[in-house]
């Protein structure tokens, strides 16, 4: 038998005045369909006889080339007729005929501005729904947490130790680590800024106002969006899509007191210990970078930080942290609600619920810092 | 004349670890014939199919494809046999972030001289001859139906016109109705394009209706092979209990009620 590469098929016009004859001759397949049907859409409608009879090989594709070929023919009006093909040859033939699918031309349409304007519209809709959906997270959360202090006994005080130790006890090494290199930074980048002035030893308040205030817990938030947002997505999501939460309400278990409350309770009481943790990192790492770049000694620095940052700086920094916690908590939970039934949804969600939770973080971190410049501290 | 071997396995011996799943296992598929492949769970139908398709090696033993040597053969003979054959996994194994048609259009890639639009025509061909409305083309696997992805998969598998195809389970999961309809699918398709096709499968009535010959696997080689009339007359007890206990009954009641 012929094979690809080697193999080629051959089509030979016969032109007889009002009709002709086309001689199809070698192998017809999906290897040769290229180059035959540039030869067969070159010819000008006639009345055609299509001579199969010295055909070697063919196959659906070069049964659709065939089948195309005659019906081109047809719909211009002039007669196709196939000649010489084998019982198997035919059967294909009528096989591919009638699968070929008609496909109406509205397909192609074109998009339009109102198209475009009905998408930006949708597109608002849904951001204006998800936003509502959080907020019914909020209240449920709320509820539960009541309901929770009224019945103690419904409460899961396990899982919300298992969750503080997942959110929070794992979460230091990489916070303090984070916390401490950005205070190296801080101090490595303020040291050779303020040293053209003369002003090293503002380096501290440098250090200490921005990492307090801003840095500290705002990174923090964001790497623990990363971490912890994405874990509830996918432990709720995976749960969602094998139906166990459906079988928890059947059971009788409500599923924002048994899923979303031991999680989001954990990580509001966590990220305040991990904010502070990192306050101290990085002041740790400041410290030790001004000693090294600067020289102010570890006992000028805690002079230097006490005497010029006030305390109202670590209370604006950490009045965040339960705000942040939440954000990220419900962002975490409500996408983890929405993983539909196959993986693939589970992975645009968790991803989807990382991208949310950091995004809003700095949102809100940018509407308190509005708030704290207007109320003056 | 004497039917055209496409397949021949001999003394294939496969082991994981420890577990051996095939020991000195030999089988022929002939050319044009439609051979199922049954056996009790954990019997390695699926791991056979692999074997043969190429993924999995086995630790001695021979796999002759269309006459050529498929273990000891060059990167590029390896990739003809792989055009010459297609595969239906269990689910389909669409790829995930493509849509149906352009999952079809994915082997069609590797042909040189194909335009854009033949191979749209071409995709949307199969997908029409795999009994899906041509609308399924635009969808994504996720938004179809299982058997649904099954078509699909079965489409995919058959885009080159393959001379072998291979099919895991092809009717587990669906419907009685949307089952039959697969198994003349099946069926039909070997008949009009001159298939060879080798199937794993559970299912009675699949065996009754599609294959011409059937390979039972146990005792971890292919224990027996032939008609389904041959098989009913075997005395091995597993054998005997498959292909004569109460389901195997009812498929042959509804064999007979449609002939």
């Amino acid at each position: 038998m012929q094979r690809e590469g080697t193999a080629s098929a051959e089509v030979a016009v016969r032109d007889g005045g009002e009709s002709r004859s086309v001689v199809l001759s070698g192998v017809l397949t999906v290897h040769t369909l290229g180059a035959l049907d540039a030869e067969l859409a070159a010819l000008p409608a006639k009345d055609t006889r299509i001579d199969m009879s010295s055909v070697a090989r063919l196959d659906t594709a070069g049964a659709w080339a065939v089948v195309t070929l005659q019906r081109r023919m047809t719909a211009a009006g002039k007669r196709a007729e196939i000649d010489g093909a084998d019982a198997h040859q035919v059967d294909l033939l009528d096989t591919v005929g009638n699968a070929i699918p008609e496909i109406p031309d509205s397909q192609n349409k074109q998009t339009s501005f109102a198209d475009w304007l009905e998408s930006v519209g949708r597109a608002f809709a849904s951001g204006a729904t998800f936003l509502m959906e959080l907020s019914g997270f909020l209240g449920i959360f709320l509820s539960r947490l009541a309901r929770a202090v009224v019945h103690p006994g419904e409460f899961r005080l396990t899982a919300l130790v298992h969750h503080c130790q997942e959110v929070g006890l794992r979460a230091v090494p990489i916070v303090s680590l984070m916390a401490f290199l950005i205070g190296v930074v801080l101090a490595f980048q303020g040291s050779a800024q303020l040293r053209q002035f003369g002003a090293e030893v503002f380096v501290v308040d440098l250090i200490a106002i921005s990492i307090l205030r801003e840095l500290g817990i705002l990174l923090t938030a964001i790497i623990v969006a990363g971490r912890t947002a994405s874990a509830f997505t996918a432990a709720i999501g995976s749960m969602k899509m094998r139906e166990e939460i459906d079988a928890m309400q059947t059971l009788g278990i409500d599923p924002a007191m048994a899923l979303f409350v031991p999680r989001i309770l954990a990580l509001l009481l966590m990220l305040p210990i991990l904010g502070l943790i990192a306050n101290i990192a990085g002041l740790l790492g400041g410290a030790i970078m001004s000693w090294i770049e600067l020289g102010i000694s570890p006992a000028m620095f805690r002079t230097r930080l006490i005497e010029g940052t006030g305390i109202s700086h670590v209370v604006v920094g950490m009045v965040k942290a339960p705000v942040f916690a939440l954000i990220i908590g419900l962002v975490g939970c409500h996408a983890g609600m929405k993983v539909g039934g196959n993986a693939e949804s589970l992975g645009r969600m968790t991803s989807n619920a990382v991208v949310t939770a950091i995004f809003a973080v700095i949102v809100a971190d940018a509407l308190f810092s509005i708030l704290f410049a207007q109320m003056g501290v | 004349m004497e039917p055209e071997v496409v397949i021949s396995l001999r003394g294939i011996r496969t082991q994981f670890g420890d577990n051996v799943v095939h020991d000195n296992l030999d089988l022929d598929v002939f050319r044009g014939e439609v051979l199922g492949v049954v056996g009790g769970s954990g019997t390695g139908k699926s791991v056979l199919l692999r074997t043969i398709i190429g993924l999995i090696r086995p630790r001695s033993g021979s796999v002759t494809m269309f006459g050529i040597d498929a273990l000891n053969t060059s990167e590029q003979e390896r990739a003809m046999i792989d055009r010459r054959t297609g595969v239906m996994f269990q689910d389909g194994a669409l790829f995930s972030s493509l849509t149906v048609r352009e999952n079809i259009e994915v082997p069609l890639h590797a042909i040189a001289g194909l335009t854009p639009e033949l191979r749209r025509a071409l995709a949307d061909l199969k997908i029409s001859m795999s009994g899906l409305e041509w609308v399924a083309g635009d969808q994504y696997p996720s938004e179809l139906s299982g058997g649904m992805r099954k078509r699909a998969g079965l489409a995919r598998a058959l885009a080159l016109d393959p001379e072998v195809v291979f099919l895991d389970e092809p009717t587990a999961g669906l419907d009685p109705i949307g089952a039959s309809a697969f198994d003349t699918l099946i069926k039909g398709l070997s008949q009009q394009m001159g298939l060879t096709v080798f199937l794993v499968t559970h299912d009675l009535d699949t065996l009754h209706a599609t294959c011409d010959r059937i390979a039972v696997l146990a005792e971890k080689r292919v224990l027996v092979a032939g008609t389904m009339e041959e098989m009913l007359k075997v005395d091995h007890p597993w054998v005997h209990a498959y292909f004569h206990g109460p389901r195997a009954r009812a498929a042959v009641m509804v064999k007979d009620r449609n002939d």
